[in-house]
């Protein structure tokens, strides 16, 4: 017990350097959580996935479409039993800058096939009846201050033209990782326009959306639906919805493990300042050490003053850390908005947090500590600093 | 004031972990701090370097690149008649309608699939832009299923390499050649023959056409001629211009994402600057006094702490650069979010770069110094004697 009071009296002795390590630690804290939450929100939309969903898309590549005619074919697969789709639209809001996912789908199936985009019946109806409604999820309507009744125009970048449309719905997520910021209207809205302006492009989707039965059968309904239109015009690619999200966080391949490289050296950091406050802390105290060696403390007592002291203030400047980190947080998501939709921290990150601090502050601890108890009671004696 | 610098500097030797730690801690962060500035620049190089001077790239109004474009055959006749368009050496206008798609292809090790650009592309293309060459294989012959590829592209994709083939669009494509640019964009497209890509795709139009108009005065009448034609919507840019522009979306995600973490890093090391001064400087009372005693003005001694602090940065500073420096081996891939498609770029250094690096570095040693070396410059002279 008295060398818990030790340790503490020790930490507050120089009170400028202390805090100041402290300051460091939840520095490095809070990138270390930020940053974690960063590198989560790649993986947002492959978690908020459901495994009884799957996606068909043009076998070449995404930027490809296919055939409306597909979805009746593949509605009579076994297993299936509902399909809608969705198309990119990549629609700009008065300018590229204010970029945010927009999506025209069908709107007879779409909300049923994504039950976590929750709005209500009149807004249902509305979307159902009026053939330029769009739904807009909560975070994307706040960042504009839209609301129900205005009118929104979009300049076509896939499909050219002006697009005007009126919000009907704003949906709020079932869960906390649902995606809030999109934006969905009508797709034969829009296949209306191209049948007169560009009848080549009329009546083909960017991707299917299937529900199934049974989860467990993803992979074998998968190679049903793909082998139905092997050897076409259009082969397709069929992947469980999380595959397919997943798919978007391998294509940003270096920038997510450069994240998570700058994560670790964010610890390296902090073991950099808090070990240069114990070596400096130890030195000092050498000729204290060396007092209390001569008065009978065991080595195991200095070991445990420096290991003490070094998870105090790691303790204090994670804890720090860990409280900086949400206001922060709040902050990071709002400028990164338009790239991640979701951008929640996560418990599992700020126990890591924890941990990294806890070890930091063993490891500072180590080198101080073994010259401590090795330094010959003469010689602290000695040493004046 | 050689005495003090020589004095700072056997400080600096003679408390070997903690300035070593120091020194660490300012190499770590410039080193991140120039990675991310050499990542943005390698990026917008590799852009920049895409393209000619000389020539001007139409695609459709409002979409923002050539995978989005599309150009009817009878609005590209309009544009290659314009009479700014300078003469090829076949006698006719020297323009290029090439075809842009996307193909997803898996990656060589990872094998997580990729996409790919794959551009349909006439004989004018390759005469177009000058700094094309193939360095392995031979040129496609036209009407056949071949291709050639983009070192990078050979490099990083299965399939793409020099012999191999890729399957798309119901065919296999035989990769008969591989071409270089300089580094630029193109290396990481695949090049067929428009007319077998545009069958096989299904897709009887042009994405872009690139021309040739020498000088500003016939690309600005270019511009106006056809911005203005009801028979064509199209957007004309500089095809320099237009690639810069490609990496708009990319590079904010960078530059943001970089800058919050250098100023993270930059805030962690400074601390760990300033405690190593504030130590050096209350281990040092005595000194402090004596030199105060011996003439040293408060001003010096503010100076002398500084200047100990400084040389810590520019030490740190050094070895951030230099091991930053060694990052130009590596290349990096990875999608660009403005286009969809892969696009391998490398780490670019730049003076500019460098003295940003040990400006950075200095400026640490500043504002980690400064605080404790006013307190050293505030030790009065009495007391400091006095103490133990």
């Amino acid at each position: 017990m008295r060398l818990l009071k030790i340790i503490y009296r020790n930490t507050l002795r120089h009170w400028l350097r202390t805090s100041l390590t402290v300051f460091g630690l939840a520095i490095a804290v809070v990138a270390f959580i930020v940053i974690r939450t960063t590198i989560d929100a790649w993986y947002a939309q492959s978690e908020a996935a459901s495994p009884d969903r799957l996606v068909t898309r043009h076998a070449v590549s995404l930027t490809f479409f296919l055939p409306l005619a597909y979805a009746s074919r593949i509605e009579d697969v076994d297993g299936v039993n509902m399909v809608s789709h969705a198309s990119w639209f990549g629609g700009i809001y008065v300018e590229p800058k204010n970029f945010f996912a927009n999506f025209a789908v069908d709107h007879t199936t779409y909300l049923d096939l994504y039950p976590e985009f929750q709005l209500s019946d009149e807004e249902r109806t509305a979307f159902m009846s009026e053939r330029n409604a769009a739904v807009v999820g909560r975070k994307l309507a706040d960042r504009f201050g839209w609301q129900v009744g205005d009118r929104v125009q979009l300049q076509g970048t896939i499909f050219p033209g002006d697009w005007e449309l009126v919000i009907r719905g704003i949906y709020t997520g079932a869960r906390e990782n649902t995606d809030e910021s999109s934006m969905l209207f009508r797709w034969d809205f829009v296949d209306e326009r191209m049948r007169s302006e560009s009848p080549g492009r009329a009546g083909y989707v960017g991707t299917f959306i299937e529900r199934i039965d049974d989860p467990s059968r993803a992979a074998d309904i998968s190679s049903k639906i793909d082998a139905l239109f092997l050897n076409s015009i259009a082969e397709t690619k069929t992947e469980t919805e999380e595959a397919f999200n997943l798919s978007f966080v391998a294509m940003a391949g270096s920038i997510v493990l450069g994240l998570k490289a700058i994560s670790i050296l964010v610890i390296g950091i902090i073991l950099l300042v808090l070990g240069n406050t114990m070596a400096m802390t130890a030195r000092e105290r050498v000729s204290e050490y060396a007092v209390m060696k001569t008065l009978g403390f065991r080595p195991i007592h200095i070991v445990g003053l420096i290991f003490g002291e070094s998870l105090f203030i790691a303790a204090i400047g994670g804890g720090l850390g860990i409280l900086l980190a949400f206001p922060l947080g709040a902050l990071v998501q709002i400028a990164l908005s338009a790239f991640f939709p979701v951008y929640n921290i996560a418990v599992v990150t700020v126990l890591l947090a924890s941990l990294a601090a806890f070890v930091v502050g063993l490891l500072a601890a180590v080198f101080p500590a073994i010259k401590a108890v090795r330094t010959p009671i003469v010689d602290g004696l000695r040493i004046v600093d | 004031m050689r005495l003090l610098a020589a004095y700072s500097f056997r400080n600096v030797i003679a408390r070997r972990l903690t300035s070593t730690l120091t020194i660490i801690g300012v190499a770590l962060v410039v080193f991140v701090f120039c990675a991310v500035l050499m990542l943005s620049h390698g990026l917008r190089q590799t852009l920049v370097d895409t393209g000619f001077d000389d020539n001007a790239i139409i695609i459709r109004k409002a979409s923002q690149t050539e995978i989005q474009s599309i150009l009817p055959r009878d609005m590209a006749n309009v544009v290659r008649a314009d009479p700014a368009i300078a003469p090829a050496p076949d006698g006719g206008p020297f323009a290029s309608g090439e075809l842009m798609v996307l193909i997803n292809q898996p990656k060589r090790g990872s094998n997580d699939p990729s996409n790919v650009p794959i551009r349909g592309v006439s004989p004018n293309s390759m005469t177009i832009r000058p700094n094309i060459g193939l360095v392995e294989g031979r040129m496609w012959k036209p009407g056949t299923s071949e291709i050639i590829a983009g070192a990078k592209v050979a490099r990083n994709f299965q399939g793409c390499g020099l012999g191999e083939s890729v399957r798309f669009a119901s065919r296999d494509w035989t990769v008969v050649g591989v071409f270089e640019t300089d580094g630029s964009g193109f290396e990481s497209e695949l090049w067929g023959d428009y007319e077998q890509l545009a069958q096989a795709f299904q897709r009887p139009i042009f994405s872009s056409i690139t021309v040739r108009v020498p000088g500003e005065a016939k690309f600005a009448a270019l511009r106006e001629r056809l911005e203005n034609d009801p028979r064509v919507t199209v957007d004309v840019k500089r095809e320099k211009e237009y690639y810069a522009e490609q990496s708009n979306f990319t590079r904010t995600y960078i530059n943001v994402l970089g800058l919050i973490i250098s100023v993270i890093f930059a805030a962690g090391a400074t601390v760990g600057a300033m405690i190593t001064m504030y130590a050096s400087v209350a281990g040092r009372t005595t000194e402090i006094g004596t030199l105060r005693a011996l003439g040293f003005s408060r001003f010096t001694v503010l100076l002398t702490f500084l200047v100990e602090s400084i040389f810590m940065g520019l030490i740190g500073g050094s070895f951030g650069v230099l091991a930053a420096t060694f990052l130009r081996q590596f290349e990096v891939s990875t999608t660009n979010w403005d286009t969809f498609a892969e696009l391998a770029f490398g780490f670019e250094t730049s003076w500019g770069i460098v003295v940003g690096g040990f400006c950075f570095a200095v400026a640490m040693g500043v504002v980690g110094g400064f605080l404790p070396a006013l307190q050293a410059s505030q030790v009065r002279i009495i007391e400091a004697l006095r103490a133990k």
